[in-house]
């Protein structure tokens, strides 16, 4: 029992409701006490990180002890791959907020977007750390509902119709968990993942675990935006206000999406190889399919949306293929990579997907475009915003010393290694056209020259907005260093563990 | 095993729907029958043939069947979230016409691409 975990859910929740009432008093106030919500949950994730190291902490809500050995109450787990995934929803959260400080005062009702702000993380952080499929629900649509109001934020025609379509899709994608989940609970008459792991291996239908599985990984890859479920992505994603997009693109999608898909495939579902070469083949596709599609946009954050279904692809694609030796019992150090390879990715992905995000709301607020080719010549003008999207231009293409290379690196070897050599071949060649897409985007927003003249009042933004990106401009350099096998040991090698050992996961939660 | 089957023509129905209706409201109805499909689908589960409530009476003394209670729980839990979508999904809809002027979903296409 560890009283801790629920302040998680708590203190974002209790910061949403104490801002939506206080902001009526002292509206100047209700900023303050998001970023005071986002610095103690940042704060408690890292201080979680250090300290839970390969063991699992578990709190029981309600105090439900369990009966016979059967977990009958909802069970709340952190374990290293929650506390890492609280990391990046916490930190990036918190710089999402210091960055929202100038940028939503162009807004009216700033209250409600704190508020709804603290609700979204409350949902997301519920979702990482519940053990228990129906909680996973019910935080899901927690902050899926807060994130459809935030994405019409604006209230204006694209936003609009940008967040009807996100929230009948994710309607749907919500109603194919729940039948999921009701599935799980008809056949092993329990919630609880671990529990439904301890049954399903006991002996189980094939043709019912097939349905329940693929109705899981649709509903979550909605929710993720894998290739043939991503029409809601680029559209809902770019009209969003800056920051909630880089909360959207760099945390919601792999908190709701990819880390509940891990989590069920790896820990409650027997691994089959079937289910692998699946989850392998859509990663492949988002990879390659999310690129091309983003090469020919004009619209900056439509071009980034789209990239990020392609980075998304690589961390699918590198987990299916540790899900796929892990399947065939052959080489388990090359799973362990493409397993490393993933999960890096993923943060790195957190990192510079949230910094472009933010960048492309800088040129927004001073320019009043998203449109590249009525921008150029900003680099002389806004050094900050430059330089720092430079960062994580290399950052994402993959180029050294930032954080992409080494995650690229890290998957294609493990591609390689496991003899997937065509994967590893896509792999390098999206790289390379998520380059050239790059180059486009820093030539035409800060080098092209052609309105040098005319743009001459233009300044850098505000202090806020400057820290919140140099911060992650920092982050991607710094989490290069996580490459470094003794630093990569202590932080991704206990999530690997239980990614690939699920009686890690399971035993302290049933208590053998 | 018909009542199963009922309940997934009750789904198709509501696909039906989403898919070939043009007006937004309509929609959001469809989406309703479809969530509903999935309500009815949950009860059933926890349905135990000749099952009564399950509230525990202490003066009862033999064996007696109860029905499962823990699906109805999702159940109303699903249906309270389910209220929440439909309604903010309303909201965004009276929000689109004041915009567009239509709730015409042929006619609201600004996005492409």
């Amino acid at each position: 029992m560890n009283p801790f975990i629920p302040l998680y859910v708590a203190i974002p929740l209790a910061g949403a409701f104490l801002t939506m009432i206080l902001g009526k008093f002292l509206p100047r106030l209700n900023k303050y006490l998001g970023m005071i919500v986002l610095v103690s949950l940042a704060v408690m994730s890292l201080i979680s990180m250090v300290t839970v190291s390969g063991s699992t902490y578990i709190y029981k809500v309600g105090g439900w002890e369990p009966v016979n050995g059967i977990p009958v109450g909802i069970y709340m787990v952190l374990d290293n791959l929650s506390a890492l995934l609280l990391c990046i929803i916490n930190i990036v959260g918190l710089l999402a907020v210091i960055y929202s400080f100038t940028y939503i005062s162009q807004y009216t009702s700033e209250n409600y977007f704190y508020s709804l702000f603290c609700l979204m993380i409350a949902g997301m952080n519920g979702v990482v750390l519940s053990g228990d499929l129906f909680n996973i629900f019910v935080f899901l649509e927690i902050s899926a509902i807060s994130s459809y109001a935030l994405v019409a934020f604006g209230v204006e025609r694209e936003q609009l119709e940008a967040t009807f379509k996100y929230q009948v899709l994710g309607g749907l994608a919500s109603m194919l968990i729940l039948l999921g989940t009701g599935f799980i609970y008809w056949k092993t008459k329990t919630l609880n993942i671990a529990d439904a792991r301890a049954v399903l291996s006991a002996g189980h239908e094939k043709s019912f675990y097939l349905l329940t599985q693929l109705l899981l990984l649709s509903g979550f890859g909605l929710k993720a935006a894998i290739i043939p479920f991503h029409a809601w992505l680029p559209d809902a994603h770019s009209s969003a206000p800056s920051p909630i997009s880089a909360m959207l693109s760099g945390v919601l999608i792999k908190a709701v999406g990819i880390y509940v898909i891990l989590r069920l495939f790896f820990n409650m579902f027997m691994l089959s190889e079937e289910m692998a070469v699946l989850i392998t083949v859509l990663g492949t596709l988002s990879m390659a399919v999310g690129v091309f599609l983003a090469i020919g946009q004009w619209d900056i954050k439509r071009l980034l949306a789209y990239h990020s279904i392609s980075q998304m692809g690589y961390v699918v694609m590198s987990a299916g293929i540790g899900m796929l030796l892990i399947a065939r019992g052959t080489r388990p150090e090359v799973a362990t990579l493409a397993l490393g390879g993933a999960l890096f990715h993923l943060v790195n992905h957190a990192a510079f997907k949230s910094l472009l995000f933010l960048n492309a709301g800088a040129i927004e607020y001073r320019t009043g475009t998203r449109n590249l080719q009525e921008m150029g010549g900003l680099a002389r003008f806004m050094p900050a915003t430059s330089s720092t999207s430079f960062a994580a231009s290399m950052a994402i293409s993959g180029l050294p010393p930032f954080n992409g290379f080494f995650s690229k690196l890290i998957i294609i070897i493990a591609a390689v290694m496991a003899r997937f050599y065509l994967l590893a071949a896509i792999a390098v060649i999206v790289s390379i056209i998520t380059l050239a897409s790059f180059m486009k985007f820093q030539r035409y927003a800060f080098y092209n020259t052609k309105r040098e003249n005319d743009k001459t009042t233009l300044k850098e933004v505000p202090f806020p907005m400057v820290f919140s990106m140099v911060t992650l401009a920092l982050i991607c350099l710094i989490l290069s260093l996580a490459a470094i096998p003794h630093l990569r040991d202590i932080i991704f090698a206990p999530a690997i563990r239980i990614l690939t050992d699920a009686q890690l996961y399971t035993a302290p939660i049933l208590g053998f | 095993m018909i009542v199963y089957l009922l309940c997934f023509v009750l789904f198709l129905t509501g696909l039906y729907g989403v898919i070939t209706r043009r007006n937004l409201v309509k929609i959001v109805i469809s989406l309703s029958i479809m969530e509903f499909s999935i309500f009815l689908f949950l009860a059933l589960i926890g349905y135990v043939d000749g099952g009564t409530v399950p509230i525990v009476d202490p003066a009862d003394k033999g064996v007696v069947t109860y029905v499962d209670p823990l699906p109805q729980a999702m159940v109303l839990t699903a249906i309270v979230i389910g209220l929440a979508t439909t309604a903010m999904l309303m909201a965004v809809i009276i929000r689109i016409y004041r915009k567009y002027k239509t709730m015409d979903i042929r006619e609201i296409k600004n996005l492409r691409g």
